[in-house]
């Protein structure tokens, strides 16, 4: 169980344009019957790659190996499955870049230690059409210094207050920080009448 | 006097254990829902931490998305679906959770039957690893989905780490016109404030077409919070509510009722609360609403016409492209007419008794168009009962519409009940999302289940108002 402190990624990007694009693209359902996460991976997004016929970004050559993957608005909206990050993790994917996520997606990620970091809208296209003409360049994602540099320059980047400190702490791992409480969670059962039993 | 305060402050701050290190706040689950998808990989973290259920008495299971609808007869003829049944029997048997399974005669859609045995309450935090839990907060509940490791969370500590969302407050003035429902309050909602433009709050809804709804229809308008990209939606508590809650198998009974509806009414929002934002929608402006493309935002009036790039900001134009090539729609075209292939009324959004009601009125004038396959799926074992000592099944079955076991169906096809090629389905259900049917290329169009029994029998999109 990671409890690994995540302060800097790096790696080549992928550009996946688009707004709006919901879990069940991701991972179409028929992938949940399961009692496992393992082989997701190959899931990912197949339906729109099959339906792209190798034109989709996950299949194109150029982002082979790239470990960013640089999205658009609301990415990750719909379904709660978290399988989808599980997915793109499986796929080769340590973090996402983009405009907006589906907030089930983004905190299904952190518990995953996967960041989603947002740009403005001038420097996320900015970010987008260099990658798309340098596909080779290294990305670097500082949760420290909240910024992202690329060969289109260094830009602020924002992440939720406690999702950060989650990552670069190295709690973002949820289940031992909530324990940690002990009976405070008991007392505060206790308050609520109708634990009490009215 | 303390400040006005509004019910998700309320709640919020009964729920507290602690503020944490991150500046989230550590809530307390009042009530944990799971079903078979996303609870088995949660059960295996938990195993391999040593861990146990912190407070089993509070987890409640179901089986509603894999769950065949032609015969629920043990084993399932689907080994994959049998198995994460069986996983789920292990698990809840394991650590000592209710399981409400088809024998316990009160299966059904997790969203579906929490309500209707009074376990959803009030003035509760509730969650579970489904994004529809929204729909809970039709009773003044603060509810919402969370992801497998966040059950696991939950199932180890009864809590979860939390950032405070804002809170909008939506109002629905006037009245809704003839053969305009819930549904379509919910659509125009998300319409307004587009897909993501509920990220980072939660919907408090009211004004007097929310009061004047049932807490049945209440439910439809909250389960769609988030496909407006809230991850929460509630009403609050009223007069309607203590009167569903009466009774219900969870309810507290006799005196402690009384007790229970005091601090249930008390928890609602104060007059002059303040809210980081109103909006406020004409609910007499509504007509039946249907989706013309693929994310439940892009959706019209049954009497509009599909939208052009001209009428749309340069930003949504390529989204615009994307959903008609999708659906195979012109620009301008009226969204009436379109021909359907497949009709679907249930789902946690519309598939509990009201809705069935509505849909036979619709059914009992004509018959099912020839060219459609029609699906009639009720939530639960419950609303499946009491259609029938209705004659609802009767109507729908001599009308030409398939009557089912109760299950998740066609809303995202995990069982054998799938959309084949390009079909085009008018669903009840909540997702137009491509693909969500089951056939990669499939096509939805949403709407409400009067206007899905009227587009089955016409075998077209048609304008309920005009069949009614
Ligand atoms: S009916 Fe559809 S949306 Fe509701 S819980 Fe089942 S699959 Fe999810």
């Amino acid at each position: 169980m990671g409890q690994e402190a995540i302060e800097r990624i790096s790696g080549r990007g992928c550009v996946l344009r688009g707004d709006d694009i919901d879990t069940d693209r991701i991972i179409p359902a028929r992938f949940l019957k399961a009692i496992t996460f393992d082989g997701l991976g190959e899931g990912a997004f197949l339906d729109d790659r099959e339906a792209a016929k190798g034109n989709h970004a996950l299949d194109d050559e150029r982002f082979e190996g790239a470990s960013i993957l640089i999205v658009g608005g609301n990415f990750g909206c719909g379904s709660s499955r978290e399988h989808a990050p599980q997915a793109l993790m499986r796929f080769g994917f340590r973090a996402f870049i983009g405009a907006s996520f589906g907030e089930i997606f983004a905190g299904n990620c952190t518990a995953l230690g996967l960041p989603c970091v947002t740009l403005d809208g001038a420097d996320l296209e900015a970010l987008m059409e260099s990658v798309e003409l340098d596909p080779g360049q290294q990305i670097q994602i500082d949760l420290q210094e909240m910024t992202v540099t690329s060969r289109a320059g260094s830009v602020h980047a924002h992440i939720p207050p406690g999702t950060r400190i989650q990552l670069v702490e190295g709690t973002w791992d949820g289940t031992r920080a909530l324990l940690d409480a002990g009976d405070a969670i008991e007392e505060a059962a206790g308050r609520l009448p109708y634990v009490a039993g009215f | 006097m303390s400040q006005p305060a509004t019910l998700f402050d309320k709640v919020w701050d009964a729920h507290r254990v602690l503020d944490l290190p991150t500046g989230q706040t550590q809530i307390f689950v009042g009530l944990h829902l799971i079903h078979e998808v996303t609870s088995p990989q949660a059960f295996a973290m938990l195993r391999e931490l040593g861990l146990p259920v912190r407070f089993p008495l509070r987890t409640f299971a179901t089986v509603d998305h894999i769950i065949p609808t032609d015969s629920q007869i043990r084993p399932f003829s689907d080994e994959v679906a049998e198995s994460m049944m069986s996983e789920l029997e292990r698990n809840c048997r394991d650590h000592g959770i209710q399981l409400f399974d088809t024998a316990s005669g009160h299966q059904g859609i997790v969203h579906v039957i929490g309500p209707e045995l009074g376990l959803t309450q009030p003035g509760m935090t509730i969650a579970c690893g489904d994004s529809h839990t929204s729909t809970h907060g039709a009773f003044g509940a603060i509810a919402f989905g969370i992801g497998t490791s966040q059950v696991r969370d939950v199932l180890a500590t009864q809590c979860l780490a939390m950032a405070r969302p804002q809170l909008r407050r939506i109002e629905v003035t006037g009245k809704l016109g003839h053969g305009v429902y819930a549904k379509d309050v919910i659509l125009g909602i998300i319409r307004r404030l587009g897909v993501n433009g509920g990220v980072g709050y939660a919907y408090e809804y009211a004004g007097p077409v929310i009061e004047a709804m049932t807490l049945e229809e209440r439910m439809t308008v909250c389960n769609m919070s988030v496909e407006g990209g809230a991850r929460c939606g509630y009403v609050n508590p009223d007069d309607a509510t203590l009167d569903y809650l009466r009774g219900r198998l969870y309810a507290p009974e006799g005196e402690a009722f009384d007790r229970a509806a005091a601090w249930w009414r008390s928890m609602a929002s104060d007059p002059g609360a303040e809210y980081a934002d109103v909006v406020e929608l004409p609910g007499g402006e509504l007509g039946p609403s249907v989706t013309w493309g693929i994310n439940p935002g892009q959706n019209l009036s049954v009497d509009e016409r599909i939208p052009t790039p001209a009428d749309v900001p340069d930003a949504e134009r390529p989204g615009l492209a994307e959903a008609l090539a999708y659906m195979d729609l012109r620009p301008g075209q009226p969204i009436a007419g379109t021909p359907v292939d497949v009709a679907f009324v249930g789902s946690c959004t519309n598939g509990r008794i009201s809705d069935l009601r509505e849909a036979a009125r619709v059914a009992k004038t004509g018959n099912v168009h020839s060219r459609v396959r029609a699906l009639v799926v009720p939530g639960s074992l419950a609303v499946a009962q009491q259609a029938e000592d209705e004659g609802l099944d009767e109507i729908f079955r001599a009308a030409g519409f398939q009557w089912r076991e109760p299950g998740c169906s066609m809303c995202l096809a995990m069982n054998p009940d799938k959309l084949s090629g390009r079909e085009v389905c008018a669903s009840s259900s909540n997702r137009n999302f491509k693909g969500r049917q089951g056939s990669p290329s499939g096509r939805t169009l949403l709407m409400s289940p009067a206007m899905v029994a009227a587009a089955a029998i016409h075998g077209k999109v048609v304008d309920v108002r005009e069949v009614l």
